[in-house]
C-alpha cells in the first residue's frame, strides 16, 4: 500500500525530470517548448493527485453521492492549463521570430555568425 | 489500476518525445501524452480538467506547434550523444524531489491536509451560496473570480505579446542589412 500510495508522486517526478532534461539538453527551440509542456503537465498531475479522495466522486452535486474529491485543485489547474497554452503561444512566437531573423532555431547555430548555412548567409555569399 | 497503466504509458511516451529527432513525430507524441493525461484526470475525478486538457492541451498546443513546424525545419539538428551535465543535474534534482515525497501525505486518503482546509467548505456551501451543482464552476467563477480575472489578464498580455512579435511584418531584408556591417568588421 505504501508503494502504491507514493506511485503517483514518483511518476510525476520522473515526468518532471524528463521535461527538465528536454529543456536543458535539447538545442532545438520547439523541442525545448515541448519539454516545458511535459514539465507543466506533470505539475498538473501532482495537483490533481493531491485533490483525489479514494472512493470519492467528481465534484458535481448529485443524489446518492457522499464523498467528493476536492474541487479546489481542479480550479487551480484549469487556470494553469489555459495560462500554459498562453506561455506556449508566446514561446512559439519567439521561435518563429528567431527563425525569421537567423534562419535557424537551433541554439548551437545562433552564435555561428556566417558559418551556418542559413538562408540569409547563403544569399549574401552568392 | 487504470491509474498505474496510464502513468506508465505517459513515462514511455515522454521518453519517446525527448529521444525522437523528428519534430513532427514529437508533436504528435506530445498530443498523445496530453490525451493520456486527460484520461488520467478523468480517472482522478477531475472531469472539468480532463475536458480542458483534451481540448486545450492536446488540441490547441499541438496546432500551434504544427503551425510553427510549417515554417521551421522538420528535423532537429543532431547533437553528439547525451548531455552528461544535464543528465547529472536532472538525476540529482530528481533524487532530491523523490526524497522529499517521503514527507507527502499518502495518496487519496480523506484526512490529507489538502482535504481538510477550505475544500469541505466549498463542497458543503457552494450549492447553498450559488445554486450551481458543479462545484468547480462555482469556485472558479465566484469564490475565486479574482483569480480568473487575473488569468484573463495573462491571456490578454500573451495575445498582445504574440501580436507584437508576429503581427507587424518587418520590411523584407531588414535583418540582412543589419547583419552586414558586423560581417565586414569580422573579415
Amino acid at each position: 500500500m505504501t508503494v502504491l500510495g507514493f506511485f503517483n508522486y514518483w511518476v510525476v517526478i520522473i515526468l518532471m525530470m524528463i521535461g527538465l532534461y528536454c529543456v536543458i539538453a535539447r538545442g532545438n527551440m520547439i523541442k525545448k517548448i515541448i519539454g516545458l509542456n511535459l514539465f507543466q503537465t506533470s505539475v498538473f498531475i501532482l495537483f490533481i493527485s493531491a485533490g483525489k479522495v479514494v472512493g470519492g466522486s467528481t465534484p458535481i452535486l448529485r443524489e446518492g453521492v457522499e464523498v467528493y474529491s476536492n474541487p479546489l485543485p481542479h480550479v487551480l489547474i484549469l487556470t494553469a492549463i489555459v495560462v500554459g497554452v498562453a506561455i506556449t503561444a508566446v514561446g512559439l512566437a519567439l521561435a518563429v521570430r528567431i527563425q525569421e531573423a537567423y534562419g535557424t532555431i537551433e541554439d548551437d547555430h545562433l552564435g555561428d555568425d556566417g558559418e551556418d548555412d542559413g538562408p540569409f548567409e547563403e544569399e549574401q555569399r552568392g | 489500476m487504470i491509474d498505474i497503466g496510464l502513468l506508465t504509458f505517459m513515462v514511455v511516451i515522454a521518453i519517446a518525445v525527448v529521444r525522437t529527432r523528428d519534430l513532427f513525430a514529437a508533436a504528435m507524441l506530445f498530443a498523445i501524452y496530453s490525451l493520456l493525461s486527460a484520461a488520467l484526470f478523468a480517472v482522478l475525478d477531475a472531469g472539468d480538467v480532463a475536458l480542458t486538457e483534451a481540448a486545450v492541451g492536446a488540441g490547441i498546443s499541438t496546432i500551434l506547434i504544427l503551425a510553427v513546424l510549417a515554417l521551421a525545419r522538420r528535423y532537429e539538428h543532431p547533437t553528439g550523444g547525451h548531455n552528461l551535465v544535464a543528465l547529472l543535474v536532472v538525476l540529482i534534482t530528481g533524487a532530491a524531489l523523490i526524497y522529499a515525497t517521503l514527507d507527502l501525505p499518502e495518496f487519496g486518503s480523506a484526512d490529507n491536509p489538502a482535504q481538510v482546509h477550505v475544500g469541505p467548505y466549498y463542497i458543503e456551501q457552494s450549492y447553498p451560496d450559488m445554486g450551481v451543482p458543479n462545484m468547480v464552476a462555482a469556485v472558479l467563477a465566484s469564490y475565486r473570480s479574482i483569480d480568473t480575472m487575473g488569468e484573463a489578464f495573462v491571456i490578454f498580455a500573451a495575445g498582445l505579446a504574440v501580436y507584437a512579435l508576429l503581427g507587424v511584418r518587418p520590411r523584407s531584408g531588414r535583418f540582412r542589412r543589419r547583419r552586414e556591417p558586423e560581417e565586414e568588421d569580422a573579415s
